[in-house]
This record gives structure tokens, C-alpha cells and sequence, in this order.
């Protein structure tokens, strides 16, 4: 827990505050392969790693070339052996897939409505039915009063049988913004909500896998602020030190003293209600960064001040390289690992952020669709009660913050491949 | 010790002068401010300009036609005989708006504190023993699952299984027949049995997080020599968990103490607005977007300072709990 042996690793391992007790495993999956020893990690100060002595390590699984790996390799060595990392990364990069070919895996488009059809409830695509197996199908809507609230509600027709085609033909769509095209996934003839529709009868799927757009990339846009901000002035804060350094702090000390979501909910409804979807939507990632940087500045200052007077610095320094030179080829490369670690256990945070202020109703604004923003229509209670299916919206919104949180807890444990 | 705390409260002074700086600018951030509605309001209901002459007369009531950095001391100056500014929406004094609510923002924080620890710990120590058993995957997962479930799905959620369950919509801190009624010992009790349900929820993320962190720490102490001394002592394996280890493990959890408050304020914010108990969460999203800028900054400014506090509290615990730290 120390500062020193973690900090001699040259592509930068963890600082005390990740290293420290909080940095918790996954269970069952680090059965580390080669480790060098502790007087091994001071010697491994050049990439590719070439410690001699890690061949004669005993290795279980694997002998091959493990003199010679890269510490990227060794990082990725320790990260696939989390089952649950692989899994959160395959699940990560599907809802990515499915966001940017939306307008193909949407059997509608997002702003198709149906003033008739209100409020359907999710439909189930059917293969059986009393008369034996068939092709994909499902039942036709029928619809129906409530006798008392006089209000619509829809029930499916077993009489009537829509068959469910791949490829279907429905609402036309420019793929990427730029090929035209007007095929689906899937789709049918007649209505197909599998999650139901909304108060305009919108259907739900369509508008989730629309609103991943936002909700996806909110976090990572949002991240990338935090990062160039937070690294650059945390190394600056680091490595100049003085009133710039004392500035900094209390300006980072500051900003932790307020809670986020006030904060945040204080900040986007300052939005102008003139601005677009896009500026609304970059005005929320600017306002999600804005508690993000400090607390990353901080990480890396740590980092920078424990490596500011190691001696390839001195040597960096007494070679004649300007300050400059050093932030931008030590400094920063140092805590590179670090700051990947810390962002991807800051984008859960963000896309809750999303969600939560886009809920409240001061986020994306519509048309523009985001998780957030269909889990708003789910914010009254009777209409929860009455149509619990709009509550779908929730489920990517948990798969995706559970995935990014099993993918960084694996990284922060695989960015410092050398401890055991 | 008492040198340090006297310290820390002075510097929290010019911190809390920022805060408020800080949170009226932000307030005031929106273009226009609240008369512009109320004079559109007028217009339409008059039907002519002659209401213009009445707005002026409200702004310059209300302070609004001075510069910005008079308002503001116009504002700070009022704190010191505890006079926060009006509410322009309920045309009150702030004061006397947010009082009530801030008791029950800090009642729901304090009670979803409690129960993160009092379940956390001895979760943590469980899974920390059970190392890689049913009973601890099936808790790291949970963990997990409720470290990213936001407090207001978990609200909506609630909401749907109450119904399911019990029939009832409800969501309040008081029955009916509680609402309205002076307090007594009755109200009271009848608060006890509402504040339970939003209690857990506020508190579900922290508990996750927590119980994680402990875990981690009680793995990290068992495998310390002194563990092995108090074993090799021949102690009970449940003196040497709970009163050599667990005792260690402990203190990295109190120090997260101050980490933890301001999700938990955050938290307490957002499950309020959904399940609409009268904390100062729903009070501040109106107060946002009705453009009432004293309302939403006093309780901006009220809720930094609980937090300012609450690491104060969490930091004198550490060094109480922890006699190996010293404050110079």
C-alpha cells in the first residue's frame, strides 16, 4: 500500500488511492499467470518487457513468449481472465453495434406515431399455436373499452395471425446519414410492438434502441472532457506545484463540496430553452464533465508528484528537455493507464446522470430520445401503474452501468499487470 | 484535536462564502427570471402594457433591478439574522418554505446512513469469510446490480411492487390521517412506519458500494500477521474476524463516511422527487424551474453545507475511531 514499488512500473500501474483496499476483485478469476517478483518490477523500466527472470517463473498455463510481451499484452493477459469483464465487454460492444445501425435494428423509426394505437401493451411473437407450429407470427390488436374508465385498451386476436418477416420493408431511413434504405430487421405487415407502445403510440423498442444514441455516447463524450481537462491540469497542478497547485485544489475541493445531482439539476435547467437537441445535448455533457475532472486532476496529480523526482525525470530534465517536453512525453504517459481506469468507472456514473436529469424532465429535451427521456414518461405513478411496460426503458440502463462497471473493475486490477 | 476542529470549521467559512457565490450564479444563469412569466401571465389577463408598470414595481420589490453582485449582497448580508430571501412562486420567506423539509431531507439522509453501515458491515465480513462461496458470489453480484441501479428506478420499482403487493398507490411519510395534524407521539410512530420504504431505497446504492469496500479491506487485514498471531493464540476464529480484523478493516469505511454523503444527498434528491415526499428535492426542481432563484439557491447553499458538516462529523470519527491519526 505503500507509494514506491507500485510507482516504479514505467507504464504506471495503480497510485494508493486505486491500489488501497477499495480496489476490489471479481472472485475466481485471478489466478494471476506470471508475476514478475517486486525486484523484478523496478527492473522492467524499458517496453517491451524483457525481464529475463519471468521465464524461469513457474506458469501453469502458458509458456509462450512471456519474456517478451508488451504491458499492453500483460494487461490484456490479466483482463481476459475476468469471465465477467468479457462478458460486460461483449455487452457493451453489441448495445454499441445496435446504437449506430439503429435506423436497421429499429423495426420503427423513432418519431413514428399512431394516435390509434395508445398505449399497446408489449406483443410476443408467437411460433405454436392450437393448430400446430408455424412460421414466426403473432396476433392481430383488437380493440376494446373499459366499461367503467370508458378508457381504450387493446388485447391480441387469435383469430387474426400477422406473420413476422427478417428484412422487412418499413419506414424509409438514410443508414449512417447517408444510404437510403428502407430495410429492417425484422417487421410485419400489421402493428409489431414487442414492448409496447407510448402515449402517442410509439413503439417502445424502437424508441430505446433510438435513445441508446444519447444515452451511449453521452458518457463517453462526457468522459473525454473529463480526461482533457482532468489530466491536463492535474499533471500541471503536479508537476509546477506551487500557487497554481494550491489554486487548483481548492477549486477541485470546491466543486466536491456540492452533490451532484442538485448541482447538475441547477445547471441544465440554466440550458436556454432556444438551443437545439444537439446543443442541449452537448450542454448536458459539458455539465456531467464538470464534477467529473476534479476528482481525475486529483488522481493525477498524485501520480505526477510521486514521479516528479524519479530519476529518468532528473535525467529528462538534466538532458536539457523543456517542461513541456516532460508533461507531454513522461508525464503524461505515466498515468495514462490510470486515467483509462478512472474513466471507465466514471461513464456509469454519467449515463445515470443523463438518465436521471433527462427523468426529471431538465435533459435531452424531445424529439430527441434518450433513456432518460422515456423513463420521464414513467415518472407518474398512475401511469406506471397502468402500463408498467414503459418501465422497459430501465433494462438498458442497468445492463449497460452493470457491464461498464464489471469492464473498468477488471481494467482497474489488469492496469497493474505486475502485482500479484 | 480540539485545535483541529476549530481549524477545520474556520476554514469552512470561506468555502461556505464560494458555495453561495458559486450557487447564485448558477441560479441566475437561465436568461429572463421569474416576472418575465408572471408579466406574460398579466399580459394575458389584462389584455394590455399596463401590467409592465406593476412588474417594474414587483423587480424593484424584489431586488431584481440591481446589478448582479449587489443582489448577491443584497442575499449573503440577510444570512447573518438567518433571512434567505423570499420565494417569488409562494411569495414567503424562504426560511420558512424550506425549514420543515430540510428536517425530513436530513431524517431520510441520516436514516439511509445508518442502515448502509448497519447492513454493509456485516455483509462485508460475511462475504469477506465466505470468500468465493454461493453465499458470497450471489452477494457480488447483488452488489453489483444495486451499486448501478439509479435510486429512482429503484423508487419506480418500488412503487409498482407496493401496488402489486398491497393494493395501494401510496407513497407518502404520513397516513391520511397523519397529514395535516400537529405532531405528536402517534405522528411520529407514524412516520417511523412510512420512512422505512424510502430509507432502503435512498440508502441500496451506498449499501452495495459499502459492502464491496469491506470486503476488500477484511481480505486485505485477514491476511496480516497479527491475524495469524491471534489464530496461532488459539482465539475463536469469530474474535479473531469481528474484534482483530473487522476492527481494522472498519476504518477506511469511516473515512468513505464523507465520500458517501454528497450520492446520499443526491440520492435522497431524486427518490423524494419520484415517490414526492417532502424533502427539499422536489421543492428544489420547481423551485429550478420556475426560475425562483432565492428558493433554489438557499437550498443549493443548505445542502453544501450539510455536506461540509457531514465531513466534518465524518473526519472527528476517523480520528476517534483510529488513534493512529494524528492532525497536526
Amino acid at each position: 500500500m505503500s507509494d514506491t514499488p507500485v510507482d516504479l512500473t514505467p507504464s504506471g500501474g495503480e497510485t494508493p488511492e486505486t491500489s488501497a483496499p477499495n480496489a476490489e476483485r471479481i472472485p475466481g478469476e485471478y489466478t494471476v499467470v506470471a508475476v514478475a517478483p517486486d525486484k523484478h518490477a523496478g527492473e522492467a523500466a524499458e517496453e517491451p518487457l524483457t525481464t529475463p527472470g519471468m521465464a524461469d517463473f513457474e506458469d501453469e498455463e502458458d509458456h509462450s513468449g512471456l519474456g517478451t510481451l508488451s504491458y499492453r499484452q500483460l494487461v490484456w493477459r490479466k483482463f481476459r481472465r475476468s469471465k465477467l469483464a468479457l462478458i460486460g465487454l461483449v455487452t457493451l460492444a453489441l448495445f454499441y453495434f445496435v446504437a449506430l445501425f439503429a435506423e436497421f435494428f429499429a423495426p420503427y423509426d423513432y418519431r413514428h406515431d399512431n394516435i390509434r394505437l395508445r398505449y399497446v401493451p408489449p406483443q410476443q411473437i408467437r411460433i405454436s399455436a392450437a393448430d400446430g407450429w408455424h412460421l414466426p407470427f403473432l396476433y392481430e390488436l383488437k380493440q376494446g373499452r373499459d366499461p367503467e374508465s370508458l378508457e381504450l385498451f387493446y388485447t391480441s386476436d387469435p383469430a387474426k395471425r400477422a406473420p413476422v418477416r427478417l428484412f422487412h420493408h418499413g419506414d424509409s431511413y438514410r443508414l449512417l446519414g447517408l444510404i437510403p434504405s428502407n430495410i429492417h430487421l425484422f417487421g410485419s405487415e400489421g402493428p409489431l410492438f414487442l414492448l409496447g407502445t407510448d402515449r402517442m403510440g410509439r413503439d417502445l423498442l424502437s424508441r430505446i434502441i433510438y435513445g441508446g444514441r444519447v444515452s451511449l455516447t453521452v458518457g463517453l463524450v462526457g468522459v473525454f472532457i473529463s480526461i482533457v481537462l482532468g489530466s491536463f491540469l492535474g499533471t500541471l497542478s503536479g508537476y509546477i506545484g506551487g500557487a497554481i497547485d494550491t489554486i487548483m485544489q481548492r477549486i477541485i475541493e470546491l466543486l466536491s463540496a456540492f452533490p451532484s445531482i442538485p448541482l447538475w439539476m441547477a445547471l441544465a435547467a440554466a440550458l436556454p430553452e432556444t438551443w437545439t437537441g444537439l446543443q442541449v445535448y452537448f450542454g448536458i455533457t459539458l455539465i456531467l464533465s464538470l464534477l467529473g475532472w476534479g476528482g481525475l486532476a486529483r488522481q493525477v496529480r498524485g501520480k505526477v508528484l510521486a514521479m516528479r523526482d524519479q530519476d529518468y525525470v532528473l535525467a529528462a530534465r538534466a538532458a536539457g528537455a523543456n517542461t513541456r517536453y516532460i508533461l507531454v512525453r513522461h508525464m503524461m504517459p505515466t498515468a495514462y493507464s490510470h486515467i483509462i481506469v478512472i474513466a471507465t468507472l466514471s461513464i456509469p456514473g454519467m449515463i445515470l446522470g443523463e438518465t436521471a436529469l433527462s427523468f426529471l424532465g431538465l435533459g435531452i429535451r424531445p424529439p430527441m430520445t434518450s433513456w432518460g427521456v422515456l423513463l420521464e414518461e414513467a415518472q407518474r405513478v398512475t401511469v406506471v401503474l397502468h402500463y408498467p411496460w414503459l418501465l422497459f426503458a430501465a433494462v438498458p440502463v442497468l445492463l449497460v452501468v452493470v457491464a461498464y462497471n464489471f469492464v473498468g473493475d477488471a481494467l482497474r486490477d489488469a492496469a497493474d499487470p505486475y502485482a500479484s | 484535536m480540539l485545535n483541529y476542529i476549530i481549524r477545520r470549521i474556520l476554514i469552512a467559512i470561506p468555502t461556505l462564502i464560494a458555495i453561495s457565490m458559486i450557487a447564485f450564479v448558477i441560479i441566475q444563469l437561465p436568461p429572463g427570471d421569474y416576472l418575465d412569466q408572471k408579466i406574460a401571465q398579466l399580459e394575458q389577463q389584462f389584455g394590455d402594457s399596463s401590467s409592465i408598470a406593476q412588474a417594474d414595481a414587483l423587480r424593484h420589490r424584489y431586488g431584481l433591478d440591481m446589478p448582479m453582485p449587489k443582489r448577491y449582497l443584497k442575499w449573503a448580508g440577510g444570512f447573518i439574522h438567518g433571512d434567505f430571501g423570499e420565494s417569488f412562486r409562494y411569495e414567503k420567506e424562504v426560511k420558512d418554505l424550506i425549514w420543515e423539509r430540510l428536517g425530513f431531507t436530513l431524517l431520510l439522509s441520516i436514516g439511509a446512513l445508518l442502515f448502509m453501515y448497519l447492513t454493509a458491515i456485516p455483509l462485508g465480513i460475511y462475504s469477506a469469510t465466505h470468500k468465493y462461496q454461493a453465499g458470497d458470489n450471489a452477494l457480488t453480484l447483488l452488489a453489483f446490480i444495486g451499486m448501478s441501479l439509479p435510486g429512482f428506478l429503484i423508487a419506480l420499482m418500488m412503487i409498482v411492487a407496493v401496488y402489486q403487493i398491497f393494493g395501494i398507490p401510496l407513497f407518502s411519510l404520513f397516513s391520511p390521517y397523519y397529514q395535516n395534524a400537529d405532531w405528536s407521539w402517534g405522528k411520529i410512530g407514524d412516520l417511523l412506519q412510512h420512512l422505512w420504504v424510502p430509507i432502503i431505497v435512498v440508502a441500496l446504492n451506498g449499501t452495495a458500494g459499502l459492502m464491496r469496500v469491506m470486503r476488500g479491506n477484511l481480505l486485505d487485514v485477514l491476511g496480516e500477521p497479527f491475524i495469524r498471531t491471534a489464530r496461532a493464540k488459539g482465539l475463536k476464529e469469530s474474535v479473531v474476524v469481528v474484534k482483530h480484523a473487522a476492527r481494522i478493516a472498519i476504518n477506511p469505511l469511516i473515512s468513505m463516511l464523507g465520500m458517501s454523503l454528497p450520492e446520499l444527498l443526491s440520492g435522497t434528491t431524486i427518490v423524494s422527487i419520484v415517490l414526492g415526499l417532502p424533502t427539499v428535492g422536489p421543492l428544489l426542481l420547481q423551485a429550478l424551474q420556475d426560475q425562483d432563484m432565492y428558493l433554489a439557491g438557499t437550498i443549493i447553499l443548505f445542502m453544501s453545507l450539510l455536506l461540509i458538516i457531514g465531513n466534518l462529523a465524518a473526519d472527528i470519527l476517523l480520528a476517534w475511531a483510529d488513534p493512529r491519526i494524528r492532525y497536526e
